[in-house]
């Protein structure tokens, strides 16, 4: 087992990132996620793993030093908050384009605007939908607990180095600000120099010797014809991650009859609700998606066919619930959305009450 | 007498090759422009250095985009103006390595200006090669941040006004002014006098960097016959006349310390 610590999803997110053996860290403070790279700065990685940690003078700065490190093979890791996540989107688009890897993860507060330093999860439509300009998709992962902050960091190199593209840890507020038990994986060595040779040789810009052709890292195609192969290119991989990488979980739904759907922060507060709708008799289960793209909408659909409703619940006025009603298609069920937001954080006894108003009364 | 071009082609009667660092691509800029002749010389000292493998070249947004298909290093194209943040990302993560950022006056001296300032204040050990044409020459021939009082753009079409278009911004002075950059120096590549003198400050320059004492920075003004609207010749005299009176050559700043003029 793993050295065990009470600590902030913020913190463990840094700290996994240390273990991880990741060569660069670059960011802007923002609450609620300052602690990332103040961790960071306070556990000298430097002189730990020789990881490289700057803080840039703007969020424009973080993303394309991320981008730059990317390029020659590195793990690059890159955390912010709602407002600092829209100054990346121009550089998401261009990783995603250059076919790049890193890890992101946006530490989500409410909006629009400045909004609130308090949890919201009015991001999704931002990272699943695009944000950036262009046909690309963001892998993205949606930790429930601090535990799942910090493994989502291994988890989320894997995939980015697997389809060279770039991976969001999508939480908020309430998981990068609460302190919960975690357990830490034990220190991996940062890659030498020659394993990103090895490995990332073919495509990184790490230097042209004569016995190959220049590596060019760009998302620039000016002739439209081969800039749409490369979009083919793209979306093939896209195809593959929804085939493949689909990952969620579910809770109580042996033998339920209404389902809620919800991640993060709002799945846990799901999770009680449940408790309580079963003291009053009320038979319901959970479906938590893990990876928010790929959607998991086929398990989706197969609950929902068995359901006599489904309440989609997120801090938010309504955003992942088009996912939902797209998953459970034209069934004559009530799909509908629950949540509070702008920093609002639901409680349990709300989310039942959406329950028996919005789906089991209004069927 | 008949002399036949195979007699003439002969190794002890070169004096001059193209330097395989640059490939076989036709240049995508307009005839008469210095883009060419600026990618020529770095891709020279890189060469002459013997340091291709030890290069990262980072392509800005602007007529040198494609500087990757022209230069045979291994490159990355940046955002618009964000090159000398990736630059810094590469050179944190391989600091043996030569990196050099290739940018325009747009990207460079107005949606750049940040990264360009912080880059130089944080000293990193990167070096700027910055094409000044006071102009916008890939999008059509916009005002830029360096376009001269008076000068007619088609975003400025009866010349800049100072007043409600602002001044030309003189960014390399600017950044001579900070303790990160070690030496600061402005040149053309307009004859082939300033091209040697042109080619010695990159090669300066790349030299500095190896010793990690600060960004190295190496203005070119630089023609845009296209987006002056005039022929190429015509529109190196109009340098001379117009640009260099207010962006003198020379050196700005050199091991750490102001030129005093
Ligand atoms: C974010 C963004 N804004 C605007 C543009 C459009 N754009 C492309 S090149 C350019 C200006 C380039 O001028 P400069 O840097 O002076 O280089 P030159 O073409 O003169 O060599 C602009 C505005 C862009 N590609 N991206
Ligand atoms: S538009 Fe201007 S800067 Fe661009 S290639 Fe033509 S002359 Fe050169």
């Amino acid at each position: 087992m793993g050295e065990l610590k009470l600590m902030k999803g913020n913190e463990a997110i840094a700290e996994a990132a240390i273990r991880e053996g990741v060569d660069a860290y670059f960011g802007y403070p923002i609450t609620p996620q300052s602690e990332v790279i103040e961790y960071l700065m306070m556990e000298k990685p430097h002189e730990r793993t020789g990881m490289v940690v700057l803080q840039a003078e703007s969020e424009l700065a973080a993303i394309n030093m991320v981008y730059g490190a990317a390029s020659v093979g590195r793990k690059v890791f890159t955390s912010s908050s709602s407002p600092g996540i829209s100054l990346y989107q121009e550089g998401i688009s261009y990783i995603a384009g250059a076919e790049l890897p890193c890890v992101i993860a946006n530490v989500v507060r409410g909006g629009p605007g400045l909004g609130t330093i308090q949890p919201s999860q009015a991001d999704y439509f931002q990272t699943v939908k695009g944000g950036g300009h262009g046909d690309y998709r963001l892998f993205t992962l949606a930790p429930s607990s601090v535990q799942e902050m910090a493994d989502f960091i291994e988890l989320g190199f894997e995939i980015a180095f697997k389809y060279r593209n770039p991976v969001m840890i999508l939480s908020d507020g309430m998981i990068g600000q609460m302190m919960e038990k975690v357990e830490l994986k034990d220190q991996k060595p940062r890659w030498s120099a020659d394993e990103i040779k090895a490995m990332h040789g073919s495509w990184a810009t790490i230097g042209k010797p004569e016995s190959r052709e220049r590596n060019i890292i760009t998302s620039l195609d000016l002739d439209p014809h081969k800039q749409e192969k490369h979009n083919h290119h793209l979306q093939a991989k896209y195809r593959q991650m929804e085939k493949e990488e689909v990952r969620y979980e579910t809770f109580d739904t042996d033998d339920a009859e209404y389902l809620i759907v919800a991640y993060g922060s709002s799945a846990r507060i799901a999770q009680k609700t449940i408790m309580l709708a079963r003291e009053k008799g009320i038979k319901v289960g959970l479906l938590r998606p893990i990876t928010l793209y790929p959607f998991p909408e086929k398990p989706l659909a197969e609950l929902a066919s068995r359901m006599k409703g489904v309440l989609s619940v997120e801090m938010s006025a309504g955003q992942m619930v088009e996912d939902v009603r797209l998953a459970v298609g034209c069934s004559d069920i009530p799909v509908e959305h629950f949540g509070r937001y702008g920093g609002v954080i639901h409680s349990p006894d709300e989310v039942l009450e959406a329950l028996e108003q919005k789906i089991i009364g209004g069927k | 007498m008949d002399i036949a071009i195979k007699d003439i082609i002969k190794k002890e009667n070169l004096v001059y090759t193209k330097t395989k660092l640059m490939t076989d691509n036709v240049l995508s800029y307009c005839p008469g422009c210095g883009h060419g002749t600026a990618h020529r010389i770095t891709m020279e000292v890189v060469d002459e250095k013997g340091i291709q493998e030890q290069t990262i070249g980072i392509a800005p947004v602007g007529c040198s985009v494609l500087a990757y298909e022209f230069m045979n290093i291994d490159m990355v194209q940046a955002a618009h103006g964000r090159a000398p943040a990736v630059a810094t990302g590469i050179k944190r993560v391989m600091p043996e390595k030569y990196v050099f950022t290739y940018q325009g006056d747009g990207d460079l001296a107005a949606i750049g200006t940040s990264e360009t300032i912080h880059a130089c204040n944080r000293g990193e050990n990167i070096t700027i090669i910055f094409i000044n044409n006071g102009i916008y020459g890939m999008t059509g021939g916009q005002m830029a941040p360096t376009t001269l009082a008076g000068m007619k753009t088609s975003t400025s079409p009866f010349g800049r006004d100072l007043h409600s278009m602002g001044n030309p911004l003189k960014i390399t002075e600017l950044v001579a002014q900070l303790p990160g950059t070690y030496y600061v120096t402005r040149q053309a590549v307009h004859t082939p006098a300033a091209v040697r003198k042109a080619k010695r400050a990159v090669r300066k320059a790349f030299e500095l960097q190896a010793e990690n004492k600060g960004v190295t920075f190496v203005e070119i003004v630089s023609n845009c016959n296209s987006g002056w609207k005039m022929p190429p010749v015509q529109a190196n005299e109009w340098m001379e006349e117009n640009m260099f009176p207010f962006y003198p050559l020379g050196d700005i700043k050199v091991d750490g310390e102001l030129v005093k003029k």
